[in-house]
């Protein structure tokens, strides 16, 4: 294809997709109005439904509850995918991995760090039902604290805390919690997922039922497969390095 | 009000522009985070702290590491080409 037809060709594509895109733009409502009435109503509700009062939440916890368990299984399953593929595939294992970061200064702020962004983390967790946050954000700077460990050079701690002996478990553990939840309030005698528990007060962090534990449930997972995601990744990285020092 | 969240999402569009201007792959990798960055300020502007927090969670933790940690393999198994 010459240069000239591949220009005529974006031309033409472009044009229609500005046409349609301005049909589009000039349908909707004006900009900041929503017209849905859904949004409306349970910001209305939720606080005497479900004493939450970060109705985010409550959304995504419990009246969309299942929605969130699909996205949970579908980040267990495209991590459980990565591990599979690049632990049958790899070769050699990485047994003498070097500290590549020598300086006492790094390791020590980085270190220092560490406790901070775990503190921050379990804070965004607790209460995501609350304030802005929640398992899946606390999950990731959790996970994010312990990539700290290796950013700071101690990718032997980081290892060894590694995929077989704490990290598998505990994302298996989040998303098998999510379903035992479900599973539990079905035989309870409510409907899948269904808020069973004591509701406690508006805005204590005893409240919201089992928005509390499914939230606690997703931040574990969340944290497992974003470290076991990181460790799978890194791990090729140092086999290559032993591959190099090798030859 | 309406001023504010304009100015940023003309940031948005500028950033979205350096990203897919960068040539270089792993500038590229640090310009996303960037991009990133204002998506955040965008979100905080639009009142929806819960997806600002996500977004600061995937643009500069999540998706960075994945894509370095895939750029130094591919490095080395290029070099070793070499």
């Amino acid at each position: 294809m010459t240069r000239r037809t591949r220009i005529a060709l974006f031309l033409a594509g472009a044009a229609g997709f500005a046409v349609l895109l301005g049909f589009g733009v000039a349908g909707l409502s004006p900009f900041g109005h929503y017209p849905g009435p859904y949004g409306k109503v349970i910001s209305r509700v939720e606080p005497s439904e479900r004493h939450v009062t970060n109705v985010v939440a409550a959304v995504v916890f419990d009246y969309r509850g299942l929605d969130t368990m699909g996205e949970e299984l579908i980040l267990f399953c495209s991590v459980m995918g990565v591990a599979l593929l690049l632990r049958e595939t790899r070769e050699h294992a990485a047994e003498h991995v070097r500290d590549p970061v020598e300086s006492d200064a790094l390791r020590a702020v980085g270190l220092a760090a560490v406790p901070a962004v775990v503190v921050l983390a379990l804070y965004l967790i607790a209460h995501g039902y609350l304030t802005p946050g929640g398992g899946f954000q606390g999950g990731v700077v959790a996970a994010s604290g312990l990539l700290l460990v290796w950013l700071a050079g101690e990718w032997r701690t980081l290892r060894s805390a590694g995929p077989q002996t704490l990290v598998d478990p505990a994302e298996a553990a989040g998303a098998a919690g999510f379903v035992a939840v479900g599973v539990g309030t079905l035989v309870a005698g409510g409907a899948f997922l269904e808020n069973l528990l004591p509701l406690g007060t508006l805005g204590k962090l005893t409240s919201g039922g089992t928005i509390a534990i499914v939230n606690w449930l997703a931040g574990l997972e969340v944290a497992a497969a974003f470290v076991l995601l990181f460790i799978e990744f890194q791990t090729e990285v140092q086999v290559e390095r032993q591959k190099d020092r090798a030859e | 009000m309406i001023g504010v969240q304009l100015a940023t999402i003309a940031l948005v569009g500028v950033t979205a522009l350096f990203v897919v201007l960068t040539q270089d792959v792993l500038r590229q990798a640090i310009v996303y985070g960037i991009y990133g960055l204002t998506l955040v300020a965008l979100f905080v502007v639009l009142q929806a702290p819960d997806v600002a927090l996500s977004e600061i969670v995937v643009s500069t933790i999540a998706f960075p590491l994945v894509i370095l940690a895939t750029l130094a393999k591919v490095k080395r198994r290029d070099d070793r080409k070499k």
